[in-house]
């Protein structure tokens, strides 16, 4: 390793060669404002806040200025304090004075930026730009008159999911990050990830909220409300409320909604574990009757319209099993209603996610087999934690409480689908005690694990070995499809989530989500999983109940009316 | 916006551009603003299908591709109209209500400024002083001057060029 020497503030510094001023400067202390600048992906030097003075005759953007030998800089001078303020002020200039009513109020880079480069006053009167909202989809908002031009989202939404939806249009005052003919996101190949809601740095892409509908229904006598929360949600929630990442709050967050108005606290686990025992029965099937093989999960629904967006030749490949959210809504208004004898018409799911596809999954039309719609709001992880705030509950002090039954009884194996190679995980566990009837040696399969883009395995089943690949964010999946289809690579199962590190870091997660936070998120995750008494889905006693009164068996005809679905083709750009 | 370029229905020949431009390009590097000259210069603006087109065959995002085109302002989403009129908006012109005249054009072409009529006849542009100020107010179409216009007279100026068109044929 090649190492540079330089000054940084009088402050000697050695740093790998290559590596920028500013995380030179980072790195022994000293911060240096940043806004177009992101962690994982490539700096543009857009915004030209984080200038600092390395002696030449301009100032340098830090983020894109490599450090040099004997180079000498300086980050808080009267010049670079006075340059900086002025980049601020000329953004400032252009951004509407809302904080007050603005959902990134108190987590907002430029709020922080302002307060800390102590602003008082605005000392341009630009014109602002004037834009309509886009909220025409289930999902995803975009309010550009925030929009302060850092291109993350571009990057984001470009480069890591390689959906391809946002670029810089039109030029000078008017230029607008949005997509091709400036047209409403509901109107394009957009997937509803919510990757660019969690690197924008301020309120100019939000998730659409059902928190008002939430209240209403809760405050209304005549629905009976049940709330399912997904896997990646109880490791996520914490970090919310104001935790350290990877806090776990499992009971904490049960508590907190029975005391919301809840009349059911149940748990997206319990249709993860019901998704592997469908979809591990489906992988068997597929085994024994040449295919079509290889079988690729269908949990993350940013994915699946990816697929039938781009990907139309694979459709005969995805799991017909619905995600799990969509299994338990099916599920809620027909083997529980009928349970608890209760109208399904009165029943209203909510979901927790840590995602904003959900939102869409939820809309689609032919979720709807209980007769209604199956799943009626989603609230991301970071809405919920808006709801206890207004609710005034001091979450840390919540005492530990369980999830109902029957729909709230769980394992492991659905635990762990928040975490990239999850599902696949799971399934392992299960399909190889179905196929095998043998006991599994060990439940952990580390190769599947951790934040490596695409991971690859081979596990011995029986007399066979069976060839699996994970891939999370949708260019690495995209790269693996592009192998798939090529026949340079033969698989048996695919997992794909859509989102980086897979539903620990959704498009709903709290914010931020870096790779540092991830890995917390993921090390909560198979710590739940070990504390778990179960952690396979096949031993889940409410999942056996299940199939014993509704059900009858895996594949059987009610499941496949209420657990499985079927896929459209989907232009490549609208 | 909504997008514009859909309004104008192609020719055989600007099919047949759009198909040699995207062969010729295919697979390079860097050519995107080079295709796109050839087709806002043979086609006269760049349709939805040429963007499309584009995207696939040089593997470019679709919204880098609109991207481009709205950057540059050589390149246009719609075809300039055979007959341009261009109303002045300078100050004296404005005195002598420029506006009035706008509002009728806009009217009896259902375009706004800056648009161009579907069967791409007339496209309506607005700019400052052509410096004929003593003849206010003023347009031209095609560079020929129209002088102390009044709204009254515009759907007679554009009766008269329909009329041409049509003998023409
Ligand atoms: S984006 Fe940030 S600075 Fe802008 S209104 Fe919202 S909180 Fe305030
Ligand atoms: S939600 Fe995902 S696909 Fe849609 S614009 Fe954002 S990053 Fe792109
Ligand atoms: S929407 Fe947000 S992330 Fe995208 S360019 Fe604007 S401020 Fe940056
Ligand atoms: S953070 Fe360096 S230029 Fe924006
Ligand atoms: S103002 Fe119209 S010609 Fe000068």
């Amino acid at each position: 390793m090649e190492l540079v020497e330089l000054t940084i503030d009088g402050q000697e510094v050695r740093v790998e060669k290559g590596t920028t001023v500013l995380d030179a400067a980072r790195s022994i202390g000293i911060s240096i404002p940043t806004l177009c600048h992101y962690h994982g992906i490539d700096a543009i030097g857009a915004c030209r806040l984080c200038l600092v003075d390395t002696g030449g005759r301009n100032l340098a953007a830090s983020c894109v200025t490599v450090a040099e030998d004997g180079m000498e800089v300086k980050t808080n001078t009267p010049k670079v304090r006075e340059a900086r303020r002025t980049v601020l002020e000329l953004i400032l200039s252009a951004h509407p004075d809302d904080c007050l009513k603005c959902v990134r109020n108190r987590n907002c880079e430029l709020q922080t930026l302002a307060e800390n480069m102590g602003i008082r006053e605005f000392t341009y009167e630009g014109e602002k730009p004037q834009f309509k909202q886009d909220d025409d989809n289930p999902a995803v908002i975009r309010d550009s008159e925030k929009c302060i031009l850092c291109r993350r989202c571009v990057a984001v939404c470009q480069d890591v999911q390689t959906t391809r939806i946002l670029f810089p249009q039109n030029r000078g005052f008017d230029t607008v990050v949005a997509p091709d003919r400036l047209a409403p996101l509901g109107e394009t190949a957009c997937i509803f990830c919510g990757q660019c809601i969690n690197v924008c740095p301020v309120g100019a892409i939000v998730e659409k909220s059902y928190i008002a509908d939430v209240w209403a229904a809760l405050s209304d006598p005549e629905k009976h409300v049940v709330v399912q929360t997904a896997p990646a949600t109880r490791i996520s929630l914490g970090e919310e409320m104001g935790m350290i990442p990877g806090s776990i709050v499992t009971g904490q967050m049960v508590t907190a909604l029975r005391r919301l108005g809840f009349d059911r606290i149940f748990d997206t686990n319990f249709a993860a574990d019901l998704t592997i025992m469908e979809e591990g029965s489906e992988l068997i099937h597929r085994i024994n009757n040449d295919g079509p093989l290889p079988l690729i999960t269908s949990c993350s629904p940013g994915w699946i319209k990816f697929c039938e967006h781009h990907y139309h030749d694979l459709l005969k490949n995805l799991s017909t099993c619905k995600s799990p959210q969509q299994m338990f809504g099916a599920l809620a208004k027909t083997y529980y209603a009928e349970k608890m004898g209760i109208d399904p018409a009165d029943i209203v799911v909510v979901s927790v996610m840590p995602c904003t596809a959900k939102k869409f999954e939820m809309m689609r039309p032919e979720m709807d087999d209980s007769d209604f719609q199956d799943v009626d709001y989603v609230l991301t992880t970071r809405e919920l934690g808006r709801m206890l705030r207004e609710a005034g509950i001091d979450f840390s002090a919540l005492p530990v409480e369980d999830y109902d039954e029957p729909l709230g009884i769980s394992t492991g194996a659905g635990e762990i689908f928040g975490a990239t190679g999850g599902v696949m995980e799971a399934a392992l566990r299960t399909a190889y005690e179905l196929l095998t009837g043998e006991e599994l040696p060990g439940l952990d399969f580390q190769a599947v694990r951790g934040l490596e883009g695409i991971k690859e395995a081979e596990v011995k089943v029986g007399d066979l070995t069976l060839r699996v690949a994970v891939a999370h964010s949708l260019g690495k999946s995209r790269q693996l499809l592009e192998k798939v289809r090529s026949g340079e690579k033969e698989y048996h199962f695919i997992e794909i989530m859509t989102c980086p590190g897979g539903c620990i870091g959704g498009g709903g997660q709290p914010i931020p989500t870096t790779d540092e936070i991830r890995k917390k998120r993921l090390a909560a995750v198979y710590t739940e999983d070990k504390n778990m008494p179960l952690r396979k889905s096949h031993d889940n006693p409410g999942v056996q109940k299940l199939y014993e009164e509704f059900l009858k068996k895996p594949l059987s005809d009610r499941s496949h009316r209420l657990l499985h679905t079927s896929y459209r083709e989907r232009g490549k750009f609208e | 916006m909504p997008e514009k370029s859909l309004l104008y229905e192609l020719r055989d020949e600007d099919c047949q551009v759009i198909e040699e431009v995207a062969e010729k390009y295919q697979g390079g590097q860097g050519v995107l603003i080079s295709a796109l000259h050839e087709i806002q210069e043979n086609v006269g603006f760049i349709p939805r299908v040429a963007q499309i087109k584009l995207a696939e065959t040089l593997d470019i995002s679709i919204s880098e591709v609109y991207s481009v085109i709205t950057f540059y302002s050589f390149f246009t989403l719609q075809p300039k109209g055979k007959y341009q009129i261009i109303v002045c908006n300078g100050t004296a012109c404005y005195v002598k209500g420029a506006n009035g005249i706008l509002d009728k054009l806009k009217q009896e072409l259902c375009i706004n400024i800056g648009e161009t009529t579907p069967d791409r006849l007339f496209s309506i542009e607005a700019v400052r002083c052509i410096g004929a100020c003593g003849l206010g107010p003023v347009i031209s179409i095609n560079g020929e001057v129209y002088a102390r216009v009044k709204p009254e007279r515009i759907p007679v100026i554009l009766a008269d060029l329909t009329r041409r068109e049509e003998k023409a044929g």
